[in-house]
């Protein structure tokens, strides 16, 4: 036996060594665990649907039942299987999911968040409502209904199988004749053929178990599977985690920011100050004149280009009065005409302004250093639950994620809150960059 | 000679201010670094001329602002100069609108370093003129769209001047024209942009201001 990914029963049929393998001794363990477990919760749900039992029984025992008492049975019937088959749908396909790896070696993920807040009341409501609660409802059905009828396919057959293979040894012990089939034999040389059929019959029933195993695996499977929840799971995860880390160098910025200018650009300031009273109060005809004048120029562009470091760091204007005045500080800078257009009732929080400010920002930066536009536009609109950011230009088109014009940052800073950037630049423009943004009522 | 009150929460700036205002003839009455202590000196000393940063403690963005429109609330021909860490239309608007709307100045930080300027810009204030500072005429004028494009290049030039607070006779001088040249180029403008003539700078400060400021369709 090779050491091949032999992943579920399908893969082990393809095998040419198939017979010689574990396989269908798996597939047979399943079909026999099957029968047990359908057995250990046939009584739980014929308790569960005893109603409908009733209904059912009181057809066939009197051919008909008043309508009153079909009606109310059948609703009783529904409401227990609502209420109740969940509860024991639940633990059964916990089990179950542990036994499919009989016929199938992938684990069946299975993890389940139901988002914290809320009452017992309301995370109890969740799991009703939840769509894999009812899959696991249809699995035990499923279990029940077609566990027993496989079970009972290949075990008739395996008796047959079982019978015409042993004949000869049968009629030679019992003496007698026996009826096989297609006509009756006396002696165990008339007997051989039929045991002839008899052995080649359990090779392909070793084949036919696997088949009907593996497909009631893969059924089960699709009814046990959860990943929609654990990708969910997972992802909720790291996108918090993303978020802490957005939100930690946002705090770090703003922090720097705080420092340089309480600390470095004071002191700029200051110093750029003393030379001017310097400057001006130097005869002009000293030998130290023009150089306090070059020092003092020299000064002011510092205090400039320091100023505006300082704000590429974090704009002051942006936590002091908000988004639409630190979005019109933004196109004053730019180097084309840019008209804004946001009004705002109120403030947005905090994480959605610095992430609407820095998007406006970069997607402004690109229209000077790329589009060749003369003139741009941006537009802040809230509607309910969203904030959208729109910046738009008559340049030339054809931006291109993938060019790395910061296309790609913007998506990430977005996606970050949540959000999401959608991009319109068709080859001679316009462009236009969008920023949707959810934001809490 | 002037008595001012100074108003700044960085030391280092206060005292640089100090300095420069008494080196150009001032008499600093009193230098503080919050707002309630600015209330407090400006009630003691009652100065000729109120220097405050608009950023100030105890509070918000704008404490210093706020202290400054309510003492020109109570006394409404008090000149105020207010320094401004950025660019924001509704702080200049604020200021034009308080008190008697003379005698107000709304500047950038960085311009206290061409230290000759500055305290000429005081003196303005101190004698009842509005004085805007350049950057946020400039950048009002970049927003603004036609019939400002409408105005030929000489035009937007006496426009600028005009809104820093500039009487007729200053931008001649600036522009090296005669005043009668202005008064007319002042006359076209305020047409071209429907305002009403007038020859009260302080007014005509604050109409433009208001234009400029107003959002296009």
């Amino acid at each position: 036996m090779t050491n091949e990914t032999l992943v579920t029963g399908w893969d082990a049929l393809r095998r040419p060594r198939f017979l010689l393998t574990l396989w269908p001794w798996r597939a047979a363990a399943h079909l026999l665990s099957t029968v047990v477990v359908a057995s250990v919760v046939a009584p739980v749900a014929m308790f569960i649907a005893l109603p409908w039992l009733l209904v059912v029984i009181g057809f066939t025992e009197r051919g008909q039942v008043a309508l009153l008492l079909v009606g109310s049975g059948l609703f009783a019937g529904a409401a227990m299987v609502l209420l109740l088959g969940p509860l024991l749908a639940a633990p059964l396909a916990m089990f179950e999911r542990l036994r499919l790896r009989l016929i199938d070696d992938r684990p069946v993920p299975a993890i389940r968040q139901f988002r914290q807040g809320g009452s017992l009341a309301v995370t109890v409501w969740r799991w009703y409502a939840d769509p894999a609660t009812w899959r696991e409802v249809g699995y035990a059905a499923w279990l029940l209904v077609v566990g027993p009828l496989l079970a009972m396919l290949i075990g008739g057959l395996a008796m047959v199988a079982g019978v015409l293979a042993v004949s000869p040894a049968l009629i030679a012990l019992d003496g007698g004749a026996i009826s096989l089939g297609l006509g009756t034999v006396d002696t165990p040389l008339a007997a051989l053929p039929y045991s002839v059929v008899g052995v080649l019959l359990i090779p392909f029933l070793a084949y036919l178990t696997t088949v009907l195993v593996a497909g009631f695996g893969t059924v089960s499977r699709a009814l046990l599977h959860t990943p929609a929840e654990q990708v969910w799971a997972e992802l909720t995860e790291v996108s918090q985690s993303r978020a802490r880390l957005a939100d930690t160098y946002a705090a770090e910025r703003r922090q720097l920011e705080r420092d340089l200018h309480d600390g470095a650009q004071q002191r700029l300031v200051s110093l750029t100050l003393q030379l001017g009273m310097a400057r001006h109060d130097l005869p002009a005809d000293s030998p130290a004149a023009t150089a306090i004048e070059g020092a003092h120029e020299q000064a002011k562009e510092l205090l400039t280009e320091f100023r505006d470091l300082v704000l590429g760091i974090y704009p002051k204007v942006l936590g002091d009065l908000g988004l639409p005045a630190a979005l019109r500080t933004v196109a004053d800078r730019a180097t084309v005409p840019v008209r804004v257009d946001a009004v705002l009732s109120e403030r947005l929080p905090r994480q959605l302004e610095e992430t609407g400010y820095f998007v406006v920002s970069e997607a402004l930066t690109n229209v000077a250093k790329h589009s060749g536009a003369t003139a741009a536009e941006v537009r802040v609109a809230r509607t309910p639950g969203l904030v959208t950011l729109e910046v738009r230009d008559d340049g030339r088109g054809g931006a291109d994620p993938a060019g790395g014009s910061g296309l790609v940052g913007l998506a990430d800073r977005t996606a970050v809150v949540g959000g999401r950037i959608l991009l319109s630049s068709p080859p001679g423009g316009p462009t236009v960059i969008r920023a949707e943004l959810p934001c809490p009522e | 000679m002037s008595r001012v009150v100074i108003a700044e929460d960085s030391v280092l700036l206060r005292e640089g201010l100090v300095g420069l205002l008494e080196r150009f003839g001032f008499e600093v009455v009193a230098a503080v670094g919050d707002a309630d202590e600015l209330r407090k000196a400006v009630s003691t000393h009652r100065p000729d001329l109120v220097v405050t940063d608009i950023r100030m403690p105890p509070g918000s963005s704008d404490e210093g602002l706020r202290a400054a429109v309510e003492l020109r609330r109570e006394c409404p021909d008090l000149p105020v100069v207010v320094l401004s860490q950025y660019v924001e239309q509704s702080y200049a608007a604020d200021l034009l609108d308080s008190g008697s709307g003379r005698g107000v100045g709304y500047l950038l930080k960085d311009r206290v370093v061409d230290v000759a300027e500055f305290a000429e810009a005081l003196r303005r204030v101190a004698g009842g003129d509005c004085v805007v500072d350049p950057e946020v005429v400039r950048q009002l004028l970049r927003r603004a769209e036609d019939p400002v494009a409408r105005l030929s290049a000489r035009e937007r030039e006496v426009l600028a001047l005009l809104a820093e607070g500039r009487s007729n006779a200053a931008i001649a001088r600036q522009l090296v024209v005669s005043e009668a040249a202005v008064g007319k180029h002042v006359g076209n403008i305020l047409a071209k942009l429907e305002l009403p003539p007038d020859e009260d700078s302080h007014r005509r400060v604050r109409a433009v201001l208001a234009y400029l400021r107003a959002p296009r369709p």
